[in-house]
Parts: structure tokens; sequence; C-alpha cells
């Protein structure tokens, strides 16, 4: 073996990283960490196809016509040339008897009506509820008239098909706080886990081991990147499923225009995002649960610590709302929310060196927050001294996460 | 074993670095030492738990650290491995001052056990191993092997929290073993372990110290350190006041003679020294500082009838009773569980 020393903080940090994210991924419980999101989409999609079949199996209501036999024949005739080219109520023709009462015909529960047409093509009288009357009131015109044997009126027009009825700016607004809503909704169900991650090292004492062998700075590395890992195996399973539900139902999605940054630039940035936002909330979180003495204590401060995440939540989605203002340059600065706020840039924003320019500066304060987690640990649980070694061996300090070696010690 | 080395660490530090206000400006005086520690000093709050220690280690040495619980060891321990700094004084292990830059090197069994209680042991060993830089497929290999040479072949599919606290902590020991370190820290290794396991444990150390190892462990069972080690230190009150060899610690005490005799009176009285004390039928007294032949001749001529006559070195116990005070041997006492004593 080698004399030269010892591992660098990288190969440190993946031992700790693959012991970790081989204890919880094939533990049983993990498994129900996998499924418990899985149940939730299930449950919605299925709702939402039992629903969608409760609705295409129920009769539409229909326009009751209560003309006289020869005059519903023409009406019938007329609804059938102008489906194809103007929307049309489902028509239902009865006695014309029947619609003497019109009111009394709506009212008959052994049909769905949504109006009655009666009297006769020269006097027509359309009887229903308001919101139904105005909205088929123009297209029962346009039927009655071509019942009549009038011309209708036709012109041939270039079709130039955009993005579809959702304005771009509007969609991609609404692009960039669903990102934010999504990127907060799994770091918040995620990063708390952290918290607890340090418990079970001080619990049995491996952390006397681990301190004896590797820099500190790369057990909290390791274990941050462990539950990345976690948490991105569970990003690609809750993620296969969700897109395959939306591939089932795709034909009911609206299209939707693109982000700025175009649709599979901005699905990279954000996992990228989610990343960055997991590794900085979740060095802090463990920061906090390393100190805490007791397992209940971790639970204690789980609380403050989902506030803080929903503040940081509330600062960006209020923060995206209004771009170009101190407030919204503030939320990409912090580091906390800068990766919600860069994702929402993503969507409505297509200049790429601002993702460049905020990854690098989330990475650095990653570096910070575990820097100063490292050093909390070891002055405050461990109760280090800061003497030890000879005059004029300096500290490496913060450039030591970034080295291929730690000094630390 | 590197004998001569040791040799020139066998006097007393005590007597050989004068106190300093500021030991940690003094320059370390050599590289063959194992560890170098001058001046270590560790409060816990407004407690003082370690009081400016000075250790060297031989390389090659069986080394122990002897003291009563609380008395500062395993706190002296970590700071030399660097789990913790201390707050005042420097310390080295092959000439580092950053103990973690050579982890490859060093092997370290703390006196709290730990381990992944999930993990298989062969994988809880390789574990270790990969701490310390081995490659896991390699420790894995190892440390089969290593458990079916301990005994533990059955075990080698076992979940650590499967084991017995025994088992458990002979797996944690060839963790501890598995990337075949240069030196070897043992923070009371024989504490829980029965009195077969104890002597497995010192057959281990003895082996290692024949391959080359430095072993250093801390003990408050005298009997282990006097067994087994080549130097020790004596740790009371946060405070090292004896580090050297054994055999310098046990002769600091003059030999013990020990008296039988027929007759009662006569004037061979005379010859016993004034602290001559009565134990059963014998009498007790330190072997003057004439030798034992004046006394000899005094006890044949004046016709003491001798049953019989014993001369005894004297013990670590007694030379720690005589260096640390009889308080601290005493709390060596009450902390040892029976049987570590009758071992």
């Amino acid at each position: 073996m080698s004399s030269s020393a010892r591992l660098s903080l990288w190969q440190a940090a993946w031992v700790i990283a693959r012991r970790d994210f081989t204890a919880i991924v094939f533990s049983k419980v993990f498994l129900l960490f996998l499924i418990g999101p899985l149940f939730f989409l299930g449950i919605s999609a299925g709702g939402g196809y039992v629903g969608a079949m409760a609705a295409d199996s129920a009769d539409d209501p229909q326009l009751a016509i209560a003309f006289a036999p020869d005059a519903n024949a023409a009406i019938e005739q007329a609804r059938d040339e102008l489906e194809p080219l103007v929307g049309m109520p489902e028509i239902s023709l009865v006695d014309r008897a029947d619609g003497a009462d019109p009111r009394a015909l709506l009212e008959d529960e052994d049909r769905n009506l949504l109006g009655v047409l009666s009297g006769s093509l020269t006097d027509p009288l359309l009887t229903g509820p308001k919101e139904d009357v105005e909205r088929w009131e123009g297209e029962v015109a346009i039927m009655v008239g071509a019942a009549r044997g009038e011309a209708i009126p036709q012109a041939k027009i270039e079709i130039d098909m955009t993005d579809g009825a959702i304005n771009r700016q509007t969609a991609q607004d609404a692009t960039a706080r669903a990102g934010i809503v999504m990127l907060f909704m799994l770091t918040i169900f995620l990063a708390g886990m952290v918290l607890s991650n340090l418990a079970e090292e001080k619990g049995n004492k491996i952390i006397e081991i681990l301190a004896a062998a590797i820099p500190m700075d790369a057990v909290f590395v390791g274990k941050l990147f462990a539950m990345l890992g976690v948490s991105l195996v569970g990003l690609v399973v809750w993620g296969t499923a969700a897109g395959v539900i939306l591939l089932l139902g795709a034909s009911a999605l609206p299209v939707i225009p693109p982000p700025a940054v175009g649709w599979p630039l901005f699905f990279a940035l954000f996992v990228i995002y989610f990343a960055m936002a997991y590794l900085l909330i979740g060095s802090v979180f463990l920061t906090v649960g390393s100190l805490a003495p007791t397992v209940r204590d971790v639970q204690t401060v789980s609380m403050p610590a989902t506030i803080l995440q929903l503040l940081i939540f509330f600062l960006a989605n209020f923060a995206v709302g209004q771009p170009g203002s101190a407030l919204e340059i503030f939320a990409a600065i912090f580091p906390l929310s800068s990766p919600y706020m860069m994702v929402a840039r993503a969507a409505k924003e297509g200049v790429l060196w601002w993702h460049l320019a905020a990854i690098a500066w989330q990475v650095l304060w990653v570096a910070i927050f575990v820097k100063i987690g490292a050093s909390l640990f070891r002055a405050k649980v461990l109760k280090s001294g800061t003497a030890g070694r000879e005059k004029g061996a300096g500290r490496k300090g913060l450039l030591g996460l970034f080295g291929s070696t730690s000094n630390q010690s | 074993m590197q004998t001569t080395a040791r040799s020139t660490a066998m006097t007393n530090l005590l007597d050989q670095a004068p106190p300093s206000d500021k030991p940690a400006d003094k320059p370390f005086e050599s590289h063959d030492y194992a560890i170098e520690a001058r001046g270590l000093v560790k409060r816990f709050g407004n407690t003082l738990a370690v009081k400016g220690v000075d250790l060297t280690v031989p390389r090659g040495a069986i080394y122990g650290i002897l003291g009563p619980n609380g008395a500062g060891k395993t706190t002296t321990l970590r700071m030399i491995l660097g789990i913790i700094d201390p707050d005042e004084g420097v310390r080295r292990i092959f000439g580092e001052d950053r103990p973690q830059r050579i982890a490859r090197r060093i092997g370290y069994l703390p006196e709290e056990r730990g381990l992944y209680p999930a993990m298989k042991a062969p994988d809880a060993i390789a574990f270790m191993g990969s701490l310390r830089g081995l490659p896991r497929a390699e420790g894995h290999k190892r440390g089969i092997a290593m458990m079916e040479e301990y005994g533990l072949g059955h075990a080698v599919d076992k979940k650590i929290k499967e084991l017995s606290k025994g088992m458990a902590q002979t797996v944690q020991l060839l963790g501890t073993l598995v990337h075949r370190p240069e030196l070897v820290i043992l923070d009371e290794p024989f504490s829980g372990l029965d009195a077969i396991n104890q002597g497995k444990l010192e057959g281990l150390i003895r082996q290692l110290a024949e391959d080359g190892t430095t072993v250093i462990f801390s003990t408050h069972v005298i009997h282990h350190a006097e067994r087994l080690c080549s130097d020790v230190a004596i740790i009371a009150g946060g405070q090292v006041p004896y580090a050297g060899s054994v055999e310098v610690a046990r002769d600091r005490l003059p030999p013990q003679v020990r008296l039988e005799t027929k007759n009662e009176s006569g004037a061979w009285r005379d010859a016993l020294p004034a602290s001559a004390t009565r134990d059963g039928g014998a009498w007790v007294f330190e072997l003057p500082e004439s030798g034992i032949e004046p006394l000899l001749r005094a006890l044949i001529e004046g016709d003491a009838g001798i049953r019989s006559l014993s001369i005894e070195r004297a013990g670590l116990h007694d030379a720690f009773v005589q260096i640390a005070g009889e308080a601290a041997a005493e709390a060596m006492r009450s902390d040892a569980p029976a049987q570590e004593i009758a071992a």
C-alpha cells in the first residue's frame, strides 16, 4: 500500500456516498418511498380516467326540436350539413304537441335537454337556461336559416397555425411558476430526509471511525450526494410513471408553447437546479441535523426547516411576477432561492450564460455550507480544538473542497 | 521490533524534557518515532481534561496507555489521531502533524464500538478498509479470509446485528487491521471481551508487533500492559507522570525481600531494616542498598534459621502506585471488571 497517505476528499466522499446509497436503495423501506408518490400519481390518473369515462358515457344534453314533421326533417338535414363547419348541438326531434309548453318539456326528467326550439321555421322560439341559450343562440339561428333554404355564407381562408390558443408569454409565465412549484414540492419531500442523516453514525459511534480516517467535509459531501442519488432514483421512477400517464392522455393535453430555452434544455436545467436546490438546502439541513444532540431534537427542528423552505418558495414565487425588479435579482442571487429563480428564468429568458454563472455560484455556496457545517460539527459535536499542528502549517480552507485532497484533519 | 530506537526512549520523558510554557514551539527531535506529542491540552467547557501530555512512541513498540476511567486516555488518543484537535500542543504521527494525511498507515479501534448493523460482516470490514484506501473488493476478500482465520468463518453471511457483542467486536477489530496498517491504535480493546477472547487479542497484538507494526492501546487493567507492553504512559488526572519503558518503571522501586525464619528473635533481627513489616509469617522489606550479601551473612551469623528468602522485583502495579498514587490505583481496581482483574 502506498505510504502517501490518504484518500482524496472526493474518493472519501465516494466511499461514504456508496455506502449510504446502497444501504438506502437496497432497503425494504425504500420501496415504500418509491411507491408512495406512485400511489398518488396512480390515484390521480385513475380518478381522471374514471371521470372522463363517466363523462363520455353520459348522454350529452340535446336541443329538442318541436316543429311540424317536415320542418323537423329540414332542421335535421340542415344540422347534419352544418355540423362539420360549425359546432352544432345534439338534437332530438319531438312531436310538435310536446313543444306546446317548452318549459314543461325542459323539466321532463326523462329527457336531458339543453333547450327547446318550438314554433315554426318562420317564427321559431328558443327556450332554455340562460347559459345554454347564450351558448347556442347563434348556431340555432344559422341552423334555422339553413332549414329555410337560405344560403350559408362561406369564404376560403388560408390557415397559419401558431402555438395554439395559449399566448406564448402567458404560457412561459405559467411554465416558470409550475417549475418553481415542482422544484419546491420535490425539495420539500426529499431534502428533509437529510436532517436525520448523521443520526445513525452519531448513535452507534461510527462517527469516531469516520472522523479518524477521512475529513469531515468528505462525510458531509458523501452523505449529501448519496441522498441526492436516492432522490434522483426517485425522480427517474416517478418521472417515468408521470410520463407514461401523460402519454396515455396526450390527446387531451393542450399544446403548450415551449419555454424560452426549449423543452430539452429546460428539462436538463430543471434537473440541475433540482440537484442544486437539494444540495443547498440539504447542506444546511445536514448541518442543523448533525448539531442536534438526539433524534427527538432532529424531529423538533424539522418544522422550522420546513418553514424555511416555504419562505424560500414564497420569495421565489413572488419575485417571478416582477421580472427585472430588485427583488427578482435578489432572489436569483440569494443562494437558497437561486435555483428556483433560475428555473423560472429558463422558462422566460433564453440567455444561457446566466445559467452557467448561476450554477457556478450555487456550487460555490454548497461548498461554503459544507465547509461551515463540517467545521461546526467538529467544533460543537466532536469538541475539537484549534491547535495540533506545527507553526506555519496553514489550512487550505474552502479550497480544500475543490482540490484533489483536503488538508482538514 | 526496533529495540535500538526504543532504548533511547526508555528514559522517563519527564526527566528528559524540561517543562516549557510553549511546548508546541519546540521542534520534534526525530522521525524515528511512530508518535510524538508535545504539551497536548484539551478543555471541555470548564473542565481541563488533558493537561499538557507529552508522549513519544517508538516504532515497533507495544505501547500501553494506563490510567483509570476519566484520566484522559481516550481524549489523548483522539487528539493524536486528529479526530479532534487539541487546544494547545502539537502531535505527529510518522512525522506528519495532520494524521488524516497518512490515514492509510493507521488503524484505529475506538472505545465505543460502532458498526452499521444492517451490513454483512465482510462488508463492514471492507468498508472500514475502504475508508483507509483499500479497494472494496480486496477488503471484502481479506475480510472473509480474516474472519475464517479468527474463527468467525460461520458468520461471513451474517449481518452485524445478528452477531453477538463479542463477535461484532472482533469484526470491528478485523476492520481496523484489514488494510495492514503500520500503526494500530486500540482504545480499551479488552473491554467487554471474555477471558478467552482477551487471550486471543493478546496473541494478536504480539503477532502484530512481531510483524513490525506499532501497537498502542489504552487500558485500565495493569495486567494487560504488564504482559504485553515494552513501553507505557501512565495517565492520571489528565497528566502523564510517567512515560517510558516498563522495565524502567519497575526499576524505580527497589526489589522487595521476603524472609521466613525458624526463630522469631535473636541478634539477626538487628540486621533487618527499620521499615520491615510482617506479612503473615514472613518479613517483607525493601532490598537494602548494600545488597543481599551483608544481610544474608548477618542472618546466618545471628542464627535466624532461614526457611525461605526471596527477592522479588517490583511489579508494574507497584510502580503505578508509586507514580500515580494510591488513589489512582484504587480507581483502576474499581474500574476493572472482576474477570479482567483475574486475567
